[in-house]
């Protein structure tokens, strides 16, 4: 009796120290809820993450290297005219659900995508030209996809295209990545359960992802979140504030991480636009790029980031950011602090400082006021010091903050604005990403958005140059184009690059493979390759 | 029964008034149509211009506020733009968290305030009066919002905010009450035959003092709800006064009408049952 | 009571004198930033040590209570003179103007007011000065507040109509306006002035709260709302100074419930 009790006693502890072991488990948080599942759709962060969790994309960005590895595709090639790209498939893939996957799932995928009455915003960076896209299955594993003009950087731009399924009941819910949803608590988590049909394995053939359910709980207070990582009930926080990885170097330095500059910039701009319902004279400030320079070179970059940042940014050089390896021009450098030469620069403009108030050349005072988004602290602080650093060479600065849909009206509509401050959060590493920022005609051209035709000599030269580099293959003569668009943004400063944010990440000690990196997703970006320490998973 | 008729036809056009008025309100608050997704540099121009388009449609209110009588008399509330689901699913999900911070909160406040309260009049206790009267007055000098970044800080649920907002007004109001009532002629009379504490006020200060309490009663819950829109939002609690802030910063029409109703109908039930529980012709 | 009274009133005149004297008691000004040395610990030159810029606490704390205690009172006076009005004609007049009015008011409590205050904020010139921008902002609070004060008057004024005397001057003859003036206004004097009181804690928290939530004093004007709000990058209770602002709140406000009469809800 007593050794069938010993028998089954072992048995069940067997099977369910296996069943713990089996049943690991990542936790982290999403600051809000995800707007929507359909990956085609993704705007927001939160959904961008689901994406990426679930999503399987024909090629995949390291994020580590930043080069291209074959994802769903084991072979790809962009033709010479740069309009159409060939993709070979991997072979007896399935989708979560068991639906079989082949090249009518990328052409229908594809399709979705370029409707235009759908409106993606993943679409829309393939939209080069006028006319329609055509996938054609050339066999079951291959497929050519043609576009109506050249497109920039066509193959990079796949990883952020998952592949949905043509014919699944599931829709949108069948996928490809390493997770699929299991669970929808609105407003409160998400669970995903590992995809049994995922196709990576690792070196030793074992099949990926190692971590077999993520739950994704809602939590917006950055404070609570914290807590939770300290305690041990999340496993990692992707992005931190420079605040609360100062208090965890204080409580927890094992898991605070910092990677470094990261794509994200903050920048403030003047409004230019030529109909703006401000005064004349101040538009001629302006409009001038001796005022803008002098207004650069008067604020400390260096005190912004060290103060407002707590150190954890750095001076911004320009467009792109250092971390951005092939692209960024490393010829340049961040504009130095100097009153002095910004004071000679506006004189050579005609203004004159007089008893601590600077005055144009027909004795208006220079004042203006920046405006920026409420409750986003980070730019309050930033825009308070810029207030002290303009005081400096005379002139008067009002902070407004506004909630964010006042603001975005005021920059976008109605332009009843001076000057703006913001932040521009890059998720592409190619300039093509940033043509609507740069061209003239563009909306998000934001210092003067929509021109008809280039406003200045300047604008006219890097809409050729940004044309050109959009419409050729070499990746060197590319950057050649795009260096040049650098250092004349460097020289006009339409837009003054305030300082780069560091990558902040915190990771628990029990999560092992975690290489945190300036790319989003900074933490989880190889998440099929991520593992949890036993005992944290016997816990859950 | 035509009393409650009455009040409850008040209430309806009340609350219908207050939707009206509240989605006037959005319509002409600046940036209504505006939407973030505008500074996606990804976007095309045709893309944002198709966004623009969109938000044409809640511009006209009359129309718009029709449109919605007719469809919410079929059961559907709208969709929120901003979270991109059904409103009367956002406001399923989301109210039991409310109510139950609410609950919490007047029980918690109710009880703490009461329990001071009856033995200061019961017993003349004054070191204990003295000292809940300044724990009382202290609470009531701090902001809500001050409480909630205090809980975070200190890592303490956010609920019990509520709590502490209800417990001063309960138990300054109830000890006043409760002191008064105590000093009546047959409740003296009552004490002077021998009746113990207890029976004393069970039987002679309770049947008292029940109506204008439960006035206090339905002017806290109102209370609590109001209080629960800044808790909510500090303390991260996904309930509907967080939802009714981020509607308000997306200017989500659908979602704001129907909370500004909620909120109405919330606050009016409370007055009402106020109302109907004090004896016909008295007022406050 | 009336000692407590004395003793609450000496320490709100001290506090008004200090902020009034803010630019002697704190010559740093509140706008300075010592970049050297933020987020400094109290020093002799900081007596409450300095904030996430390096501006001084001490003297932010003196400029921001000089705003509050100014505009709160301001803002009640407004509103209780609006509710007195709205209140007591309705409470005054009876019958179905008063029920309209007491459902107005229910109406006017849960309407989403934020809205409001966001549009004048947002339609508000952007190079206003900091503090015209405040002053606009509180007259906004005191043109929403009077709701609740107006049912309390209401229901006075109810009371009053049916008064020995008002039912003497109106067998008299008298009516109307003359009635209004010279008998139920004089009567209703204190309650307004009761409410007056009541409300200037009231708004001095509202501003606390919309400092808090964001929507508060501009940048670099301080307010009790705005020196709250660095609460919330408050790393630990081990900072005890930078609860300074709130601890003033709370003796300030509890004076200001000191002086108002013995009236307490509901209304």
């Amino acid at each position: 009796m007593r050794r069938v009790l010993f028998t089954v006693l072992s048995l069940w502890l067997a099977f369910g120290s296996a069943r713990a072991q089996s049943a690991t488990q990542l936790r982290f948080c999403l600051r809000s809820e995800p707007k929507t599942f359909n990956p085609l759709l993704v705007e927001e962060d939160s959904s961008d993450t689901v994406r990426y969790l679930t999503g399987g994309v024909l090629v995949r960005l390291n994020r580590k290297t930043q080069k291209l590895e074959p994802g769903l595709a084991t072979d790809w090639k962009v033709s010479r005219d740069g309009r159409t790209i060939a993709f070979t498939l991997r072979p007896g893939l399935k989708f979560s659900d068991g639906t079989s996957f082949s090249a009518a799932d990328v052409a229908y995928t594809v399709q979705q995508m370029m409707e235009p009455s759908l409106h993606s915003p993943i679409g829309d960076t393939f939209r080069s030209g006028e006319g329609a896209t055509e996938s054609k299955i050339l066999a079951a594993d291959k497929v050519a996809i043609s576009f109506p003009a050249p497109v920039a950087g066509l193959d990079r731009l796949f990883d952020q295209v998952a592949i949905m399924s043509a014919s699944s009941a599931k829709k949108e819910m069948a996928v490809l990545g390493p997770y699929y949803v299991s669970e929808n608590h609105a407003g409160s988590y998400l669970m995903l359960e590992r995809n049994p049909n995922y196709w990576r394995q690792d070196a030793a053939g074992r099949p990926l992802p190692y971590i077999d359910s993520i739950r994704l709980d809602i939590q917006q207070n950055r404070d609570l979140e914290l807590l939770r990582l300290e305690r041990g009930e999340i496993d990692l926080v992707n992005s931190i504030d420079p605040e609360y990885y100062e208090k965890l170097v204080k409580e927890k330095p094992a898991l605070a991480h910092d990677a470094g500059p990261s794509l994200d910039s903050e920048h403030m701009w003047f409004n230019q636009v030529p109909t703006a319902a401000i005064s004349d004279y101040k538009k001629a400030w302006f409009q001038s790029a001796n005022f803008r320079r002098a207004v650069s070179e008067a604020i400390n970059r260096q005190d912004l980031a060290r103060i407002a940042f707590r150190g954890h940014a750095r001076p911004a050089v320009g467009i792109v950011s250092p971390a951005n390896q092939f692209w960024f021009n490393d010829k340049l450098r961040p504009h130095p602090f100097d009153q002095k030469s910004a004071l000679q620069r506006l004189q050579k403009d005609g203004f004159r400082l007089h008893d601590g108030v600077l005055r144009d050349v027909n004795g208006h005072v220079v004042e203006f006021s920046i405006i920026t988004n409420a409750g986003n602290r980070y730019r309050e602080r930033m825009a308070t010091m810029i207030q002290q650093d303009l005081a400096g060479v005379g002139m008067k600065v009002n902070v407004v903050t506004l909630d964010f849909p006042s603001l975005i009206e005021r920059i976008t509509r109605t332009f009843t604005y001076e000057a703006c401050l913001l932040g521009l959060v890059n998720t592409d590493l190619d300039p093509a990403s940033v043509m609507n920022v740069w061209l003239s005609s563009a909306e998000n051209h934001q210092w003067s958005p929509g021109e008809k035709k280039p406003a200045t000599a300047w604008e006219a030269e890097i809409d050729r140059l940004m044309r050109a580099q959009a419409s050729t293959l070499d990746d060197h003569r590319r950057k050649q184009y795009f260096d040049r668009v650098q250092e004349i943004a460097w020289e006009q400063e339409p837009f003054i690059y305030l300082v780069t944010k560091n990558a902040l990440s915190a990771i628990s000690t029990s999560l092992s493979n975690a290489q945190p990196v300036v790319l989003r997703p900074q933490v989880f970006w190889n998440v099929d390759e991520l593992k949890l320490a036993p005992e944290v998973a016997a816990t859950r | 029964m035509q009393r409650l008729l009455r009040h409850a036809a008040l209430i309806l056009v009340t609350v219908l008034l207050g939707g009206l008025l509240g989605a006037t309100l959005v319509r002409f608050s600046p940036a209504f149509g505006v939407d973030e997704a505008e500074l996606d540099p990804r976007r095309s121009s045709a893309s944002i211009e198709s966004i623009r388009r969109a938000k044409g449609e809640e511009r006209n209110i009359p129309a718009f506020y029709l449109h919605y009588l007719g469809r919410m008399a079929k059961g559907n509330l709208g969709t929120s733009r901003t979270l991109n689901r059904p409103v009367l699913e956002l406001v399923v999900t989301r109210l039991p968290e409310t109510v139950k911070s609410v609950i919490l909160g007047l029980l918690v406040g109710w009880g703490a305030g009461l329990l001071l309260a009856i033995p200061i009049a019961m017993f003349r206790s004054w070191a204990l009066d003295i000292a809940a009267s300044t724990l009382a007055a202290i609470l009531l000098c701090v902001p809500t919002a001050v409480f909630a970044l205090l809980f975070v800080v200190l890592r303490t649920p956010g609920r019990l905010v509520i709590a502490l907002i209800v417990f001063p007004k309960v138990f300054r109001y109830a000890r006043n009450l409760l002191v008064k009532s105590a000093l009546l002629p047959h409740v003296l009379t009552a004490r002077a035959k021998g009746l113990g504490n207890l029976r004393v006020f069970a039987r002679h200060i309770l049947p008292n003092v029940a109506p204008q309490l439960s006035s206090l009663a339905g002017v806290s819950v109102s209370l609590a709800f109001t209080a629960a829109i800044p808790v909510e939002v500090l303390c991260d609690l996904p309930g509907i006064g967080q939802l009714a802030w981020k509607a308000a910063l997306g200017r989500d029409l659908y979602l704001l009408v129907n909370l500004t109703m909620i909120i109405t109908l919330i606050t009016l039930m409370a007055n009402c049952a106020a109302d109907l529980a004090r004896p016909q012709g008295a007022r406050a | 009571m009336r000692r407590a009274r004395q003793l609450a009133t000496v320490f709100l005149l001290l506090v008004a004198l200090a902020s009034a004297a803010a630019g002697f008691l704190a010559p740093s000004g509140y706008a300075h930033q010592f970049r050297d040395t933020p987020d400094a610990s109290p020093s002799r030159q900081h007596w409450l040590g300095t904030d996430d810029l390096g501006r001084d606490r001490f003297a932010r704390l003196l400029y921001g209570t000089r705003v509050s205690l100014c505009l709160a009172p301001a803002a009640a006076l407004l509103s209780s003179l609006l509710a007195a009005l709205i209140g007591g004609v309705a409470g005054f007049c009876g019958g179905r103007l008063e029920q309209l009015v007491l459902a107005g008011t229910d109406l006017f409590l849960s309407l989403p007011w934020l809205f409001l205050l966001i549009t004048i904020r947002a339609l508000l010139p952007l190079n206003l000065p900091p503090v015209t921008s405040v002053v606009i902002t509180f007259m906004l609070l005191g043109c929403l507040g009077w709701a609740v004060a107006a049912r309390v008057i209401c229901s006075d004024a109810h009371l009053l109509r049916n008064c020995d005397f008002i039912l003497l001057a109106r067998a008299s003859g008298l009516g109307g306006w003359r009635l209004l003036v010279r008998h139920l206004l004089p009567n209703l004097m204190p309650i307004v002035y009761a409410q007056f009181w009541l409300s200037i804690p009231i708004f001095i928290l509202t501003e606390a709260n919309l400092g808090i939530l964001g929507l508060g004093v501009s940048e670099p004007l301080p307010s009790w709302g705005t020196l709250l709000r660095d609460l919330e990058s408050c790393s630990s209770m081990s900072h005890l100074w930078q609860f300074a602002p709130l601890l003033l709140l709370i003796a300030a406000v509890s004076c200001f419930h000191l002086l108002v009469v013995d009236r307490e809800f509901p209304a």
